[in-house]
């Protein structure tokens, strides 16, 4: 049976929505639908002169081989950020459901990361990974290893990874943790007496349960890989070196705002809207479907 | 008590009115700037001089954070219709401000609409050229300005067995690396802001262009040129020095600072602003040079182009504030002042008559080489290739030329590719500069 609130009067539904729906058009439908007006603008910097060019500007962005090349360095980072993120989590979660002594201190601990800024999480990476005087490159020089990502790309990367996935590890941890402790205990067991060792319990029934959530915190991380990593990369490689951390939400940052190009930095922003749009449309149809079992 | 706390509250009100008064009366000329500690600590006292001279005008100077950011900041708020009167910016948004028509006021005009004294011929060349246009106005208002230098560690150059001289050319570097790396030196020559360094005022220093079209002042139609063979050599011994571990990329900025003055490298470029924090930081003895230049280049070397920063007055503001500003614009030009400026701070004194005031004073007796910035500044009269630059967009320019050079010095493109490449993807951004600025 659906439940249903019925209101007397005509306008009172409409008042109480209005706080909402104006936060969501003024900081939402408003600046969007600007980034798409100034997506067909070519403008100077102090909006003084301004000429509609069409698509003009998202031409000249498919044209651009290192915009096309963004969208690698983005793919690449965002599921590297998104795989590992999600692997160690779930071990560290699968770790911490078995913890009998102490389970407290290990939860908090692994949530801590959470509360830290993305900045200050790179600046701490960055720190300990700093080619002159960071002291992991100082065990890396130890091994013989030539670390300085200033300008090295694939080191580079390595770093804005590592620091990103650092800080979404906690999250992740929170809801497989969450996930395993709604799987009942007397499936584990049946299984046990059956005979089912615990890799074999883990592959056949815990982790079935458990991909809805995973599902889920596959989109969100993406999501989060995409567009809330701007942080850490701006701290760190600020896109460098050579453009190979140079993802797509720092393009539109960098072209935008640092660089002045509104009408470049629109049309970046348009088609990253887009991508979100096909995100989100993805993560309703397959999780809506999947989450009622 | 409730009574007393009603009284206290008027006395307050009344207090906070009177000054509020007292600040009407005084014309208020916002100043946003991006010069943080020790910097902006001497801009402040400039300030408060100003205020302190005279009664109908207050400087507020404010903090908007780096050079870009500040930028932005008043981009954003020219848009929002309320700009400050007087902003500073850094040498490659020169041409971006120049273009904005309505939103500047050439400080020429400033000047003499409010008829105070200004002369442009009082700078040194390399500055009039950089911040005035083909006619001779002068756009914005020289500020801070420092070159870049060649420093070079002495107990590093002794311990390897040499002359504890700087090389005074490329083949000279070379040589004196060679020594340094076999005498155990991890890095032996690094630099800040390379493209600054070993593009533009490599350009400069061997009168070779950056650009057609006087490096882009002659014109928005202009083109970058710098994949000459001379430019392709020098990235490319660059690149060698690198894979042979010579050179050391420290980054785009001015992270190669810290690399010299903690001793980790013994040759350094880099700017003259730089001098502070290796004076305070350095445990070695070091000396501060020309830049060095290759030998079979006829007429090397040329004189090197200034960075830094110049003020700009932004437009649609009252007449009464010109006027403030114009005043507050000479008195920065006093002799005095600009010797107080590039004392404390270290950049180059802008003037003739600062700099000769700075002599008199025994400045450079007791702190040698302070003066060398200047004497490369003005090596030789500044050619069309030497006087500066002014290319469209050069904030993103500039950053394609990081791009590539970063790819010769990871060794993942050949010098020529790449120089080319950076020619290529630059007159890109210029000709969307000149497209939206018709």
């Amino acid at each position: 049976m659906e439940k249903r609130v019925v209101f007397r009067s005509a306008w009172l539904p409409y008042v109480l929505l209005a706080p909402q729906l104006a936060i969501t058009v003024v900081f939402f439908f408003w600046p969007a639908g600007q980034a798409v007006w100034y997506s067909f603008q070519l403008q100077d910097a102090f909006g003084l002169h301004s000429e509609f060019v069409w698509f003009d500007n998202f031409t000249y962005l498919f044209s651009d081989p290192h915009y096309l090349e963004s969208f690698k360095t983005t793919a690449v980072f965002s599921v590297s950020v998104a795989g590992l993120g999600i692997a160690i989590s779930l071990l560290l979660a699968t770790m911490a459901d078995r913890v009998v002594h102490g389970a407290l201190i290990y939860k908090t601990v692994l949530i801590w990361p959470y509360a830290v800024a993305a900045a200050v999480a790179g600046v701490l990476w960055a720190f300990l990974f700093a080619p002159s005087i960071g002291i992991v490159t100082y065990v890396l020089k130890g091994f013989g290893v030539d670390w300085n990502w200033i300008i090295k790309g694939d080191q580079a990367m390595l770093l804005i990874i590592i620091a990103s996935v650092w800080k979404q590890i906690s999250y992740n941890f929170l809801f497989f943790l969450a996930g395993l402790q709604s799987i009942p205990k007397s499936l584990i067991e049946a299984a046990a007496i059956d005979g089912a060792g615990p890799a074999r319990r883990f592959w056949t029934i815990v982790l079935p349960l458990l991909s809805p959530t995973a599902f889920f915190l596959l989109v969100v991380n993406i999501v989060y890989a995409f567009f809330d990593t701007f942080g850490v990369i701006d701290s760190t490689t600020q896109g460098g070196p050579a453009q190979a951390t140079q993802i797509l939400v720092y393009k539109v940052y960098h072209d935008g705002v640092k660089a002045a190009d509104i009408g470049g930095s629109s049309a970046q922003s348009v088609i990253l809207m887009i991508i979100v749009i096909a995100l989100t449309a993805v993560q309703f149809k397959f999780i809506e479907r999947k989450v009622q079992y | 008590m409730k009574m007393g706390m009603k009284t206290l509250a008027s006395v307050l009100l009344a207090a906070g009115l009177l000054q509020a008064t007292a600040a009407v009366a005084q014309t208020e000329i916002q100043w946003w700037h991006s010069m943080g500690g020790a910097l902006g600590e001497a801009l402040n006292g400039l300030a408060t001089k100003f205020n302190d001279s005279q009664k109908e005008y207050k400087v507020v100077a404010v903090y908007k954070g780096q050079y870009p950011e500040s930028m932005t900041a008043a981009i954003a708020a020219f848009r929002a219709g309320n700009a400050p009167h007087l902003l500073q910016v850094f040498e490659v948004g020169t041409a971006t401000m120049m273009a904005a028509k309505g939103a500047i006021v050439p400080v020429a005009t400033v000047m003499a609409d409010a008829k105070e004294p200004f002369d442009p011929k009082a700078y040194l060349p390399t500055v009039t050229g950089y911040y005035s246009d083909l006619k001779g106005n002068m756009l914005s208002f020289p500020f801070n300005s420092s070159t870049v230098m060649f420093y070079i560690n002495k107990d590093a150059f002794k311990k390897a067995g040499l002359d504890p001289v700087a090389p005074k050319t490329w083949k000279e570097v070379l040589v004196a690396a060679e020594k340094l790396k076999a005498s155990g030196q991890s890095c032996v020559y690094t630099t800040s802001w390379p493209s600054w360094m070993h593009i533009e005022n490599f350009s400069a220093w061997h009168n070779v262009p950056i650009g057609t079209k006087q490096n882009g002042m002659g014109g928005f139609d202009t083109e970058f040129t710098f994949n000459s063979p001379l430019h392709v050599r020098h990235i490319a011994m660059l690149g060698d020095m690198a894979k042979k571990g010579l050179f050391t990329y420290a980054g785009r900025t001015n992270q190669g600072d810290a690399k010299f003055s903690s001793g980790e490298c013994a040759m350094f470029s880099g700017s003259a602003g730089a001098q502070a924090g290796i004076k305070k930081t350095a445990k070695f003895e070091w000396s501060i040079n020309f830049i060095p230049y290759h030998d079979d280049v006829k007429d090397a070397p040329q004189n090197s182009i200034i960075g830094g920063a110049s003020v700009w007055v932004m437009g649609g503001k009252k007449p009464a504030e010109y006027k403030g500003v114009a005043k507050f614009l000479a008195f920065l030009s006093r002799p005095e002042i600009q010797m107080e400026w590039h004392t404390t701070t270290g950049y180059v004194p802008i003037t003739q008559a600062s700099y000769d005031l700075t002599r008199q004073s025994g400045f450079y007796d007791k702190n040698p080489g302070a003066d060398m910035p200047v004497k490369q500044l003005t090596n030789k009269l500044p050619t069309a290739n030497s006087k500066g630059l002014r290319f469209g967009n050069y904030v993103q320019g500039r950053e394609v030329i990081e791009e590539e050079l970063e790819a010769v010095f990871a060794g993942t493109k050949d010098a020529k590719t790449a120089l080319n490449d950076a020619v290529k993807r630059g007159n890109e951004i210029l000709r969307k500069f000149q497209a939206a600025n018709k």
